[in-house]
């Protein structure tokens, strides 16, 4: 069902008892490409297979182990949960990112994993821009038992979250999950504004935000490097989180990314539900790319 | 890492100076070169294969070898081929129906159909003086509806009642109900966003489509989106039948490359594209700026007058 079944039939049909040869290797690279790790980096880990295997004997399976081993190497230093410091009543997390990604809702999911963990949690509802942006996080607020600070639609955004912080702040919350307008990476004027809603936060406590999320969504392409260049140096990005990994896209572009920036991937994304937040894990992450969990 | 395609082809350009004309071997390593710039810029790669292959035919012939200038011919070439295969400029929204003309909108979570359909309705009631419904048939997503009806008032627009519990299928028929009753010209329908490979979902999309008949369905997609651009293209156009896209986010700095995988898997006409989050922020399509950014290159149209 999912487009890795592309991958693993490729890969199952190049390399049935063959000798790894330039033509399976290039065949095995457009696959790699296919799931979005981009063309350098798919050109890279074919060329590590080259450089070891190249005119052996290598069985389809060997391959994708190979494969997935490689992109685990990359990826497990940055397979990272979220831990809250205890030392920070509350511990701020500022979640931010592109329009769509998956901020509010991961906002909800979370709210209910630290829920469940015993935490107390407040969101805040940062987006004051976006139609019914409030009333969204909101009804994440009443499914999650957490209270919601909020404001009208067009609210200064920076005031609502320095008043957040204050309440939340005074009833003793563990934590604190802002939630902020999307916006483009190349939109200086709207980085700037969430560059002011981190000034402004400081104010009540200078170590916040102690997390700053940003979701890229899977099915971006290589435009999610740019995403996590600009947001990172605008506003000291910390942390990742992929949403949208239960579609058929494969969120490929996250082994460059691992490789260029090494920020922590806390979470996944794998469904609109309360429940569909799922720890980052390498392995079958990377397994996934190269369709070796097929038939699990 | 995201170098234009002058910049990739700068090597060989600088080459080419030296000696003047181009050989076939010439035009192979372009090729090579302008492959990456594709796929740097998200075009999916069975669309690149295929676009190279066109690009090939054009630029092996006499034309190119005798040109004084050969690197820019390859650039003009590309460009031109690319700027073909994006299909013409903008058709409008098609309403060569009986009112209430059906147009529903399709498409991935948060890709920006419920903005587009603010935007398209905002469109059609301003220049093309129409009476607009819109209808949101999204009862999954927290505050969906509200989103709409907010965006209503925001651009005076007419948004569907909202009957809470009532299923989508079932408000797209009341959709259409009232669209007839109250003497309507244009039905908008946004959708729930769903996953391409979401059986159960595209189902559902399936008989809205069947209960509405729909003129225009409009697939509205990120300008951001990378390879999973053949198989949202694939899905939707073969499950529910696409007869246009909506490419939203334009404003960003995605190369794009998905417009033309987008433009080439479903053969369908991209007739808008989304370039704000304001309500106004809604373009016509021209396929050169979009081939220019594709390429990387906003200085290719400068370059080729030279050649
Ligand atoms: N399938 C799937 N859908 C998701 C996931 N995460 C979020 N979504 C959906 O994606 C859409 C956008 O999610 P939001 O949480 O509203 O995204 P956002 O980043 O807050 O959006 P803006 O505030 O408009 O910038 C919604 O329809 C969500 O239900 C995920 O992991 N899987
Ligand atoms: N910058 C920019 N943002 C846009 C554009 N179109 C939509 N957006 C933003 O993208 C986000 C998602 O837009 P929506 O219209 O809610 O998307 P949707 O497809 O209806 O989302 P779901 O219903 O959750 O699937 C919002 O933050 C919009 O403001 C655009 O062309 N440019
Ligand atoms: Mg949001
Ligand atoms: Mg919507």
């Amino acid at each position: 069902s999912k487009s890795t079944n592309r991958l693993t039939d490729g890969i199952g049909g190049i390399f049935t008892k063959r000798k790894l040869d330039d033509e399976t290797l290039e065949e095995l690279e457009e696959l790699l490409i296919q799931a979005d790790l981009g063309p350098a980096m798919a050109a890279r880990v074919t060329g590590d297979l080259a450089k070891s295997r190249f005119g052996k004997e290598i069985s389809p399976d060997e391959v994708k182990r190979f494969l997935a081993d490689e992109i685990a190497k990359v990826l497990a230093p940055v397979a990272r949960p979220l831990v809250l410091d205890g030392s920070h009543k509350p511990h701020v997390v500022l979640v931010v990112g592109v329009n769509g990604t998956g901020k509010t809702t991961t906002i909800g999911k979370y709210a209910r994993e630290l829920r469940d963990a015993g935490k107390v949690v407040w969101l805040a509802a940062g987006d004051t821009f976006r139609a019914a942006a409030v009333s969204q996080l909101q009804i994440w607020g009443e499914r999650t038992g957490a209270p919601v600070v909020a404001k009208e639609t067009g609210a200064d955004a920076a005031g609502l979250a320095y008043e957040a912080l204050e309440k939340a702040r005074a009833a003793g919350a563990d934590v604190l999950l802002i939630d902020t307008a999307g916006r483009l990476q190349n939109k200086q004027g709207l980085m700037e504004e969430l560059r002011k809603i981190v000034r402004v936060i400081k104010k009540v406590d200078p170590t916040a935000p102690h997390t700053t999320l940003l979701t890229l969504d899977a099915t971006t392409g290589q435009n999610a490097h740019s995403q996590v260049e600009v947001f990172k140096e605008m506003v000291s990005v910390n942390g990742l989180i992929l949403t949208k990994l239960d579609g058929s896209a494969r969120g490929g572009v996250l082994v460059s990314l691992a490789q260029k920036f090494g920020l922590p991937v806390h979470a996944i994304g794998v469904g609109e539900g309360i429940d569909d937040l799922r720890p980052f894990d390498a392995q079958s992450f990377a397994a996934s790319l190269v369709g070796l969990d097929e038939g699990r | 890492m995201f170098d234009g395609l002058t910049g990739r082809l700068g090597d060989i350009f600088d080459r080419l100076r030296r000696r003047g004309a181009l050989s076939e071997e010439d035009v192979g390593a372009a090729l090579r070169e302008v492959r990456v710039a594709l796929l740097e810029a998200d075009v999916a790669l069975p669309v690149v294969k295929s676009f190279i292959n066109g690009v090939k035919e054009k630029a092996v012939g006499q034309e190119v070898l005798r040109s004084i200038t050969p690197g820019q011919m390859v650039i003009k070439i590309v460009h031109d081929h690319l700027v073909e295969m994006l299909g013409a400029e903008s058709e409008g929204i098609n309403l060569n129906a009986e009112a209430p003309v059906p147009v529903l909108m399709l498409g991935l979570q948060g890709s920006g159909k419920t903005t587009s359909t603010a935007k398209i309705a905002r469109l059609l009631k301003t220049r093309e003086k129409k009476k607009v419904l819109m209808a949101s048939l999204d009862t999954r997503r927290p505050a969906a509806q509200e989103q709409l009806r907010i965006l209503g008032e925001q651009v005076d627009v007419a948004t569907l009642p909202i009957v809470a519990g009532e299923d989508p299928v079932t408000i797209a028929q009341r959709a259409m109900r009232v669209g007839r009753l109250e003497g309507y010209d244009v039905v908008l329908l946004d959708t729930a966003g769903r996953l391409a490979i979401d059986e159960e979902l595209m189902d559902e999309v399936v008989r809205i489509r069947d209960v509405t008949h729909p003129v225009e369905s409009l697939l509205v997609v990120d300008a951001m989106t990378g390879q999973d651009a053949v198989t949202v293209a694939t899905n939707f156009n073969d499950k529910v039948g696409v007869t246009g896209i909506v490419m939203t986010r334009i404003d960003g700095d995605a190369r794009g490359g998905a417009a033309l995988s987008m433009r080439q898997i479903t053969g369908r006409p991209i007739k808008l594209l989304g370039t704000g989050e304001k309500i106004d922020a809604l373009e016509a399509f021209h396929p050169d700026r979009i081939a220019g950014r594709i390429l990387g290159m906003g200085d290719v149209l400068s370059l080729v007058e030279k050649a």
